[in-house]
């Protein structure tokens, strides 16, 4: 777990804006994302999380700003582009498919077919080493459906869904929000074991006990604006609470004038 | 086909170790108890009402010329139910398959009757007339997101129309074509139906021990050998069955017309139920079927075309009906405007889910088709039998309907509460 910043960053957001219609949501946002750390993105609702990671996957572009990727500017307006250049999402409501089985669901889209029909050695094959390499197992097969599977494990196949396309960026969306208190430690164990292999992973969560458990970097933001992106080492836990309320804590964050009517 | 030859529970049994029969045993009452009733109630209810009509009527039902009329029964029914199971997959429902049936049906008859077109020629225009009703069908429901229901009831009316104008005054047109009427009234010679059983249980003998062989070679968990031969044993006696019982004559006088072996029609049958499984579950499109029906939210973020595989689907769905309308017109020997009409549609819906496929989409199989067809058939078949009141008749089928449709919401809230929705 280092905390400084080391190597070239993955993925760097410079000034992004997005508005839909009259209202801006998102302002003159930065994002510092490195391989190999977690990096919490944190905020209020309506502080614009869910849009900040939107614009990443692709789903709806930034209107401003400069998304750079691999040191290299890109234009990412469609969630395939995200995917091609190795960003996967992991959603909050998973977007598995109950009646299907956990190689067919990791797999779905993106079949790996032989001949006319479908290469299903090769799929399990392979499934069973991403979830061996992720040490998963809590499974009892890679054979049965999904519905069988209780919160955790369901959130164990949908991220290591994420990670079977050789991915660099794994972003995920408030992962432990429906877990228990077991199945959401073994889920951010997962988490850190993602960085560990060397991803970069952004991870959205209310819970400041999880960001602080797991992550490298905590991005706070504040109706729509970037209040501070810090080091998790160098801020106490009632630091990046106000940083989130407030805009501001102490030197870190929003200057007076722009933080609008709390400060 | 037998309860025990099911792509699910090959599918399943395939995760389970290698426990032999009674690991086998314990997975499958299992999941019988989880809700997961697969073939269960339909092969059950099949046996019961067997019993029950070869007690009441026996001298009648149980001999091997009723058992060729329920295949023929069966076989319009049962086609038509395989083009509703991809469109019920998606938690949709097409209830224009009927007339869709009939006017392909119209088509044919016109074509080959009253222009005189060769066969092949009839049968292509057949067909594309069943590929664009269900290209209509389906482009209106997926991109103009009307319901499915409402789209395919105006459908079931102004289809009713089209068999009108194209049928024209005469009212009913012959079909002479003799390769037509072969396909529901001429039997195979009996060397000719062992040979179709050999090549049957054959090639499922081979395919099964292949796959096996390949899994147990890639170093992945397999089914039992003991469970692969009870399942390749189970397949060759009820086949042999058949085939025994349909090579016996039948005929009221052998002397005059002699009637036996396998009607042909079970050639098209059988194609169909091993291409269409095929179709369904070792394709990704049979995949992205399955995983539209049950969330298509996760299909669309997954890169699946969910209005593609809609409209495919219902395409699917009117291409069988345009078989189906082939079948009619070759039981019949002829095509009116009421071909496809009356109640076609309903015991076709209701052989999906007497089959097992339900309602709510996500959940299905080829085989449900012939395993429900069977049942309507046998009812249509056997009750005539007991009493003459037709209304009798309607009745007990609406009630089969309503406890299959009560037995898949039922299971499926089970499925639920246990975990394997």
């Amino acid at each position: 777990m280092t905390t400084e910043d080391t190597g070239q960053p993955l993925l760097t957001l410079s000034k992004v804006n997005k508005s839909f219609g009259a209202v801006q949501v998102l302002r003159e946002v930065d994002l510092t994302v490195r391989p190999g750390r977690v990096t919490a993105l944190v905020g209020d609702n309506g502080a614009g999380k869910s849009t900040l990671i939107k614009g990443i996957a692709g789903i709806h572009a930034f209107d401003g700003g400069t998304y750079t990727f691999e040191g290299e500017e890109a234009q990412v307006s469609d969630p395939k582009h995200a995917n091609a250049l190795g960003i996967e999402v992991v959603y909050q409501d998973l977007a598995l498919c109950d009646n299907l089985d956990v190689v067919h669901n990791m797999f779905l889209g993106r079949e790996l077919k032989k001949g006319m029909g479908l290469d299903e050695a090769e799929m399990e094959q392979r499934a069973s080493k991403t979830l061996a390499g992720l040490s998963v197992r809590t499974l009892k097969s890679v054979r049965q459906n999904v519905a069988s599977l209780s919160g955790g494990q369901r959130q164990t196949v949908a991220i290591a869904r994420a990670v079977l396309w050789n991915s660099k960026l794994v972003i995920l969306d408030e992962p432990t929000a429906a877990l228990g208190v077991a199945q959401t430690e073994q889920v951010l164990k997962l988490v850190r074991r993602l960085a560990d292999n060397g991803l970069a992973v952004i991870l959205i969560s209310h819970n400041m006990n999880d960001v602080f458990e797991v992550a490298d970097s905590i991005a706070c933001l504040y109706l729509g604006q970037m209040a501070a992106q810090v080091e998790k080492a160098e801020v106490t836990h009632g630091q990046v609470v106000e940083l989130i309320t407030a805009g501001r804590s102490g030197d870190l964050g929003l200057a007076p004038s722009t933080s609008g009517a709390v400060a | 086909m037998s309860a025990t030859t099911t792509p699910t529970e090959e599918h399943a049994a395939g995760a389970v170790a290698d426990g032999g029969l009674g690991q086998a045993w314990r997975d499958y009452t299992g999941r019988v108890r989880g809700g997961e009733l697969g073939a269960l109630p339909s092969v059950l209810a099949l046996i019961s009402l067997v019993i029950i009509f070869t007690a009441l009527q026996s001298d009648v039902f149980f001999k091997p010329g009723n058992f060729a009329n329920l295949i023929t029964q069966s076989a319009t029914i049962i086609v038509l139910a395989m083009g509703l199971i991809y469109v019920l997959l998606l938690g949709e429902i097409d209830l224009s398959a009927g007339f869709a049936a009939g006017t392909c049906a119209a088509v044919l008859a016109v074509t080959l009757t009253q222009r005189g077109w060769p066969l092949p020629l009839a049968l292509v225009a057949t067909i594309a007339t069943g590929v664009a009703i269900g290209l209509f069908i389906g482009v209106i429901v997926a991109k103009l997101g009307i319901p499915s229901f409402v789209v395919t009831l105006a459908m079931f009316l102004a289809l009713q129309g089209f068999v009108l104008i194209i049928i024209g005054e005469g009212g009913t047109i012959p079909i002479r074509d003799p390769q037509i009427r072969a396909i529901m009234n001429s039997n195979m010679t009996p060397l000719l139906g062992w040979l179709l059983f050999a090549v049957v249980v054959g090639a499922y003998t081979f395919m099964t021990y292949r796959q096996l062989a390949q899994r147990r070679k890639t170093g992945l968990v397999t089914q039992s050998p003991q469970v692969w031969l009870v399942k390749v044993v189970t397949l060759a006696v009820l086949l042999g069955l058949a085939v025994l019982v349909l090579n016996q004559e039948r005929s009221s006088k052998p002397e005059l017309t002699s009637i036996k072996g396998v009607p042909y029609v079970v050639i098209v049958i059988l194609l169909l139920l091993v291409g269409l499984s095929y179709n369904l579950t070792r394709t990704s499109f049979g995949r992205h079927v399955y995983a539209v029906g049950v969330n298509a939210e996760a299909a669309r973020r997954a890169g699946i075309s969910v209005a593609r595989i809609r409209i495919y689907c219902f395409v699917a769905c009117s291409t069988l009906a345009a078989v189906a309308g082939i079948l009619f017109a070759s039981k019949d020997q002829s095509v009116s405007p009421s071909t496809g009409g009356s109640t076609t549609l309903l015991y076709a819906v209701g052989a999906a889910v007497i089959g097992g496929t339900s309602l709510f989409g996500g959940r299905g199989q080829i085989r449900d088709a012939i395993l429900g067809g069977l049942v309507v058939a046998v009812i249509g078949n056997g009750l005539p039998l007991i009493t003459d009141a037709s209304g009798i008749q309607f009745i007990v089928t609406g009630l089969v309907l309503l406890i299959a449709a009560s037995v898949d919401a039922l299971s499926r809230r089970r499925a639920q509460a246990s975990g394997r929705a």
